[in-house]
Parts: structure tokens; sequence; C-alpha cells
């Protein structure tokens, strides 16, 4: 019926980093910062018809204290800014940020005195969805990237080597604004 | 090393001021004991789940009860007033849609009726453009009715009205997407008519969408209208009689709550409401009950009104859409293609390959905009929260020169502080939820 | 439309008699594109054109707008303030009063309480900034709404920069107590009498008032791929 029919002689092999990576990404849990029109998305995508429940995210933890996954759903004003740094630092490790929306990732349509342009300046992402707002079903995708993503982060000795070699990388990427002669 | 964000306690001129973090309110209990005054300043922050987005609520309370409350708000300022300064008149559309994200046509509506009324041409806007724009604000108006008693049930418990809220508001959405092309913040309807014509088969699908909910919207009066629980929570809850919503200068469904039945579509009509048939619709206790039988009602009421638009709309086939006067009417014509919603193949043949004035005019059109005489508009129109009225000003420009949002919700807030003193707590969830603002609009 | 009547020369609060619209000029538009002056073989350097307003309209206005205009008079000279209504706009169907700011407190309440305006509740305050308008540059906005008479009107109030004070109608109008603070928020006026003026959109440290002509847009350029784009305010433009 289940994994457990199809293993030979009923036994399965796994790492813990295996084992802690899918229990990370089964049960996620998304603190409420749903800001302005990507939050009815959000919500949209919890509700009925598009359901996040099926991935383990039903539950919305109002308390950032018991959530993992920060989804910044709208654009965050200079007032909300440091609201949204103190909920971030409310969060325990691990936790994950997703900008919803070209508001969150970039600042969006709104280039202007209001606007943090991309919550990236104020809490570290990991992973950019752009939408104005993006359908749930762009949403569901963009989790479920970093469900993979999550699943396959290491623990330990290992992850500080993971974070060291990221790092290394993206020191040494080509940065945007020197890929010229690419506007098409 | 010291936690920035450990529990603190810190002395004003006000008195104590406790940071709270966890595991900590005996040092709060012990803190306030010692004043021997039962007064507690509590902040619901802008990041609550039942504050109705990003509302800041300063509650000074004594046990349960709120002395004192105060709205904060400003955290969802985006500017959008500023940035259609610097747009043309149709890019502000794409701009103004965004700020009551709930119902995004109503903000399109009353901006583009202020510019065309500047323009002057507010009788050549063809019928079939006028029947369309009443027919995706009616839907909008079942749409935005649908989350208000959705949010308002979560934000008390009953997260069943949430979830087939949600599961109907996506029928209303499907039909949005099939007309317009998006699910939310469309700018659809333009200066001079609408974008695009109705899609073969909408009618249909607008039709099939009337009878479903037919049957759905008895389910919502089944769950909640002699719900003993939602009763005692939502009646005499909120109260604020007539005298207090003139002078606080509320519309919508908690002024029709009072028995007053002021509704802009039938005493000023705009776009041809004065050929629809509908009640307007009110109640009689001015409480969270009545405003929530309000919205209900309402809805009967936009699907009587949505199936007049139909029937119009079967009689309109091949009817033009956007205004005739070629120096305002939006150039494009939309088709779907292999890559999305553009501008269709023909129309891109015709001004590439046959026409270079076309391309010019196309070009001036989309780039330059129009200019709309000096001189200032108002236009308020019935939204689902109340009056909403957009006061544009032209100098004669290509963009505005001031575009201001009477925002229903902006001014609807205000009797926050009216409705909740006095009371508990929780009502003070109850009464937001009742007067159902939407900070986008609160805050633009 | 037919708008063009350059029988009067440009100035403020020119009447011509007998013209059924004259224009106000509040300033000028030189170049287009972000291009002015001279050197450049487009032509668009040399644009000049003048940035006119609907002026004063000569009575009469037409249907209710005439019983509102007498019977707004009749209270103003009632009430001893013979001087307190400028200048009467009617535009598209929509009729404007511009009220001197002294006696703004005291119309309102008499446009509210008075049987024959009774025009019991006001949608709101807008600001607009007019910086060519010397003397004059920001515009307070007041849109009134009779209910008993199902008529609106609009009342417009002026202060200098040197001198932004307006009174508070928030005696006779509750409502305008949020719509005030905005209004004081974006463009610095200074509602006098209000029971508590202070910023509500922007943070309550916020420098400056960020709605008005003189202040930036505040974007930042965007970069993509070796391309930049200046933000909106520093484009060059058609106006």
């Amino acid at each position: 019926m289940g994994i457990e029919e199809k293993l030979p002689s009923g036994v399965l092999l796994t790492t813990v980093e295996g084992v802690a990576g899918y229990m990370r990404k089964a049960s996620f849990w998304p603190a409420t910062f749903g800001l302005a029109c990507c939050a009815i998305e959000m919500m949209t995508t919890g509700g009925p018809k598009y359901d996040l429940a099926r991935f383990g995210m039903e539950v919305f933890r109002a308390s950032p204290r018991q959530a993992d996954l920060m989804i910044v759903a709208g654009r965050v004003s200079q007032k909300m800014a440091p609201v949204l740094r103190q909920i971030y630092d409310q969060m325990p490790d691990p936790k994950w940020v997703l900008a919803m929306g070209v508001c969150a990732s970039s600042g969006g349509m709104f280039n202007n005195y209001a606007i943090v342009q991309g919550v990236d300046h104020i809490v570290p992402v990991d992973m950019y969805l752009p939408g104005c707002p993006p359908r749930p079903e762009m949403l569901i995708d963009a989790i479920l990237k970093l469900h993979d993503q999550v699943q396959h982060t290491k623990l330990g000795v290992n992850r500080l080597a993971e974070i060291e070699a990221n790092e290394e990388s993206a020191l040494k990427a080509l940065p945007t604004s020197h890929m010229k002669g690419l506007l098409r | 090393m010291t936690d920035p964000y450990a529990a603190t306690e810190s002395e004003t001129t006000q008195g104590k001021v406790y940071t709270v973090t966890g595991q900590d309110w005996d040092s709060v209990v012990s803190g306030i004991a010692e004043e021997h005054d039962d007064k507690v300043v509590v902040n619901m922050g802008p990041q609550h789940p039942s504050t109705h987005g990003v509302l800041r609520l300063i509650l000074e309370l004594e046990g349960e009860t709120v002395t004192e409350a105060r709205c904060g708000i400003g955290y969802l300022h985006t500017g959008i007033e500023k940035n259609m300064e610097f747009r043309s008149w149709t890019q502000g559309v794409t701009f103004c849609t965004r700020m009551d994200y709930l119902s995004p046509f109503y903000n399109e509506a009353t901006y583009v009726l202020g510019v065309e009324r500047l323009l002057d041409i507010e009788d050549d806007i063809p019928e079939k453009a006028q029947v369309m724009r009443v027919l995706l604000m009616e839907l909008n108006r079942i749409s935005s009715h649908l989350v208000a008693i959705a949010t308002g049930g979560m934000e008390i418990g009953a997260l069943t009205v949430m979830t087939i809220g949600f599961r109907e508001r996506e029928l209303v959405l499907d039909l949005f997407e099939l007309i317009t092309g998006l699910r939310m913040n469309h700018a659809f309807i333009r200066p001079g008519g609408v974008a695009q014509d109705m899609p073969a088969g909408a009618l249909d699908e607008i039709r099939d969408f009337v009878a479903l909910m037919k049957k759905r919207l008895p389910e919502y009066a089944d769950l909640c209208n002699a719900n003993p629980i939602f009763k005692a929570r939502l009646v005499d809850v909120g109260k604020l009689d007539l005298a207090g919503c003139l002078a606080l200068g509320l519309t919508g469904p908690v002024l029709r709550s009072t028995g007053y039945p002021w509704d802009l579509r039938k005493t000023q009509p705009y776009s041809g409401y004065e050929d629809y048939d509908f009640e307007v619709c009110t109640w009689d206790t001015a409480d969270s009950y009545g405003r929530f039988r309000i919205r209900l009602n309402e809805m009967w009421e936009s699907l009587k009104i949505v199936e007049q638009c139909v029937e119009r709309l079967a009689g309109l086939e091949g009817a033009p859409v956007m205004i005739g006067d070629k120096k305002i009417a939006w150039p494009s014509q939309l088709a779907i293609g292999s890559d999305g919603m553009g501008n269709s193949l023909d129309h891109i043949r015709h001004i590439m390959g046959e026409s270079m004035e076309g391309l010019i005019h196309h070009f001036k059109l989309v780039t330059e905009g129009f200019r709309v005489p000096a001189g200032q508009a108002y236009v308020p129109i019935e939204s689902p929260r109340g009056e909403l009225g957009a006061h544009v000003v032209s100098d004669g420009g290509t963009r505005p020169y001031r575009a201001h949002f009477r925002d229903p919700s902006f001014t609807n807030l205000q009797a926050t502080s009216v409705m909740s003193e006095g009371g508990m707590v929780a009502d003070v969830i109850v009464a937001i939820a009742s007067i159902d603002p939407v900070m986008g609009g609160v805050d633009r | 439309m037919t708008d063009e009547d350059k029988t009067q020369d440009p100035s403020r609060d020119v009447v011509a008699a007998g013209t059924a619209e004259a224009r106000e000029v509040i300033g000028e538009r030189h170049g287009m594109f972000g291009v002015s002056g001279t050197g450049d073989t487009s032509g668009y350097g040399g644009l000049r054109r003048p940035v006119e307003l609907p002026g004063s309209t000569p009575p009469p206005y037409g249907g209710w707008m005439d019983d509102v205009a007498a019977a707004l008079v009749r209270v103003t000279r009632d009430g001893g303030l013979e001087s307190a209504v400028e200048k009467v706009i009617v535009h598209r169907g929509e009729i404007t009063f511009f009220i001197r700011r002294e006696h703004l407190a005291a119309v309102a309440r008499l446009l509210r309480d008075d049987p024959d305006l009774r025009f019991e509740f006001c949608s709101g305050v807008s600001g607009v900034h007019y910086p060519g308008d010397t003397g004059r540059e920001l515009h307070a906005v007041y849109h009134l709404l009779s209910m008993t008479h199902n008529r609106r009107i609009r009342l417009e109030v002026t202060a200098p920069d040197s001198d932004p004070h307006l009174p508070s109608v928030c005696a006779t109008y509750p409502t305008a107590d949020w719509h005030e603070r905005e209004t004081f928020d974006f463009f610095g006026i200074i509602f006098d009498g209000h029971p508590g003026l202070t910023r509500i959109q922007m943070p309550d440290d916020w420098p400056g008032h960020p709605q008005r002509k003189d202040y930036p847009l505040g974007g930042i350029p965007v970069e993509y791929k070796g391309g930049t784009v200046p933000p909106p305010d520093q484009r060059r433009s058609y106006n």
C-alpha cells in the first residue's frame, strides 16, 4: 500500500540529511505576512481550489515563533520595513523567506519614495517569485522549488561547507550589470 | 551579548513600557501590580492574522474592556497617487487598480469616469462598454463581498465560511480571467471604453455562474444567519447610528445598516445604472449583523444586475467597446497568441506593413497618450465599501496633474474608535471586520 | 473643445466680459521630451505653451447651481462674510466655489446647517500643489454632498507656501479628521484647530511632504544586463 510494500526485504536506507530534509519540507509552516494583493492570492492558494494543505502548509502560523517560512506577499512600505525585520528575527532557525510578487522581489511597479525596492534589502531571500500578483499555481511552483532546495540542504559540518561553497560561487558569479549585449 | 529582542522594561513619561517576547507575562503582571492600575496599552501590531491587513490597533485595555482604541495606518502606503503624476492617463489605470485590491474595477471606473468627464466624452462611450463596465463591477462586488464575509468569518473563528467564500470567489475570478485576461488588478476599464471585447462563449459561462451562485449563496445564509454563535458575536456589536455615520462620513453597507438607503447607483447613477432593475439593501439594527446581512443581500442584487447585463450583451454582438474618436481610443486590438495575450497579428500586420499613419498613431497614443483639457473632476461611485471617488486634476497635459482618491475604507476606518470603545477586545475585531477596510485603499 | 480665447492677457483672475470660459494661467511648458532651448534640430526645444486652468465663470450657471450660489450668497451676507466667496468656476457640470481661507470654517458651518444648502456630508479633503501659482500654491479641495437635495459642490481654498495655514473644518465635519491629517502629511498644510494634527501615512519622523511638486518621486535607477532605466521622474517625457 505505502512505500513499505515496494521495498526489497522491507528495509529503507537513507541518510540523516535526507530524512531531516524530508521532514522539514513536508511540514513547512508559513508565517502570515500578507500585505497587499499578493496576500489575497496567497489566501486563495490556501483555499479549496489550489490547496496548500496537500503540501503540509495549511497551517499559517500567526506567531512567527512557530513558523519556518515567511512568504512576504505584497509591497513593503518604508513604515512596514522595521516590522518585517522584527518578525524575521523572531522566527527561529531554520527559516526561509519567499519573496512573493514583484513588489517584494524588487519593488515592482512602485519605484518611489514609499516602497522598499525589494525585501532583500531587509531580509535574506531564498526564493523570488515574480508576478503581479503571481497566480496560485506560480506560488505553488515556487514553494515546490523551495521544497527541493530545503530537502537537499545539508546538516552540521556539511552545512557549513555548503554555505561557504555557495558564498564562493556567488562572489565569483558574473553580476547582472556586467552581462552586456544581452538585452534580447 | 545582549539579545536585542529580549523582554525589556523601560520607563517613559506615560508609564512603563514592556516589550513582551514570550514566556515573560509574569514580569508584565508584577510590573502592573505595582501601579495598582488595570490599564494596559496593547499594540495589535501591523502583522496580525485578524486585523484585516496591515492595520495597527493601539488599544487601552482595562481587563477585557477597551477604554480607548486608535488606528495606526500607513503601513501599506505606496505613493500610488504621486506615481500616477509621472505616467500617462491610460497608464494611470494600471496604478490605481492596485489601490483597493479587492475591488480593482471600482478604482479603475472612478478614475476613468473622472478622466472622461474632463475629456467631455461621457456621452460618447459606446453602450457595450458601459454594459461591460457594469457587468464587471457587479461581479467584482460579488467577489469583494465574498472576501469580506470569508475573512470576517475567519477572524471570528468560523473557518468554513472562509473555505466556501474563497471557493465561490474562484468562480468569479475565472470569469475575470476569461474576460480580461487577469484574475486580479486588471487594467481593463480605460478612458474611452474597455480594453477588449467579450470573448466567445463568455456569456454562457456567466449564465452558468449565475445559476450556480443561486444554489451556493443560500449556503451562507444557512450557515450563518441563524447560527447562535454567529449572532452572539455580531448582534449589537459595532453599533453606529445614522447621525454618527453621517458625521464620520461613512458610506456603504455601514450607512445602509442604519436603515438609510443611500446608494450612489440609485441616487447619482453613472455608467447606465439607471437602466437596471435592482433594490438597495438596508437593515435597521446598525450593528455588525446588519452589515453582514446587507452584504449577503447585495450579492443577490448583484446577480440580478449581472443577468440583466448578460441579456443586454447578447443583443450587442459586434458592437464597439472603445470610443469612436481615434484620438483618444486605445489603439491596440488584443488577442491571445502563442505566447499569451498581446496585440493581435492582424493589427500588427496593419500597422507594420500597411499603414505608416497607423503605426505613428499607435505609437503616439501608447507612448505619449492623449491630452486632457485642464480642469478638475470628481465622479464618485458606489464601491462595495462605500463612496469611492477620484479627484482628478489636469493641467492640459498628457499626465494627471493630481489624482487623489477618496477611499471609503480610509474614511470608514475612522469609526473604529467610536465602535470599539466601551466594548470588549473581541468586539474590536468584529467591528473592524464589519467595516471591511482594505488597507490598500486606506494607505494608497 | 473650443477653449482658445486669446483676448485676455495671461494674468490671474481675469474674467473677460461676455466670454463663457476665461482661462487662468499658472505656468508655462518649455520644450518637450527632455529637449529645451536652441541647438536641437528636432524643433521641440522652442515649444512654449501656457498651462491654463479654467477661469472664473460669470453667472448665471444654470439649473440648481444658481439656487446653491444664491443661497450661499445669502447666508454669507447674513453671516457678515460678504467677501467669503472669491470665485466660482463651473466646468463640466461641476461647480467649484473658491472660499477665502479665513472664512472657511464659518462657511462650512453655514453650508451644513442652512436648510436650502444642507451639505451634511463632506467626502474628503484633497490637497493640490501648484508651484506656478505664486502666492496661492497650496490648494485644499473639499467635496461636499447634500443628501437631502442630492447634489454635490466643491470648495477650494488656497494658501501660500510661505504661510501654509488653513482653518480646520473638523468641528463641522468630523470626517475631515483623517483627511486633514493626510493632507498635512503630504503637503505640509497646517490645519489650525485640528484636534491632533500628526502624520498618518508616512512614518512619524519622515522629513518633507511627499506629494508636493518639489519633492522627488524618489525612485532608483533600474539596471538590467548593462542597460539602465532611470526612475520615472527623471526620464525623458512628453510633457
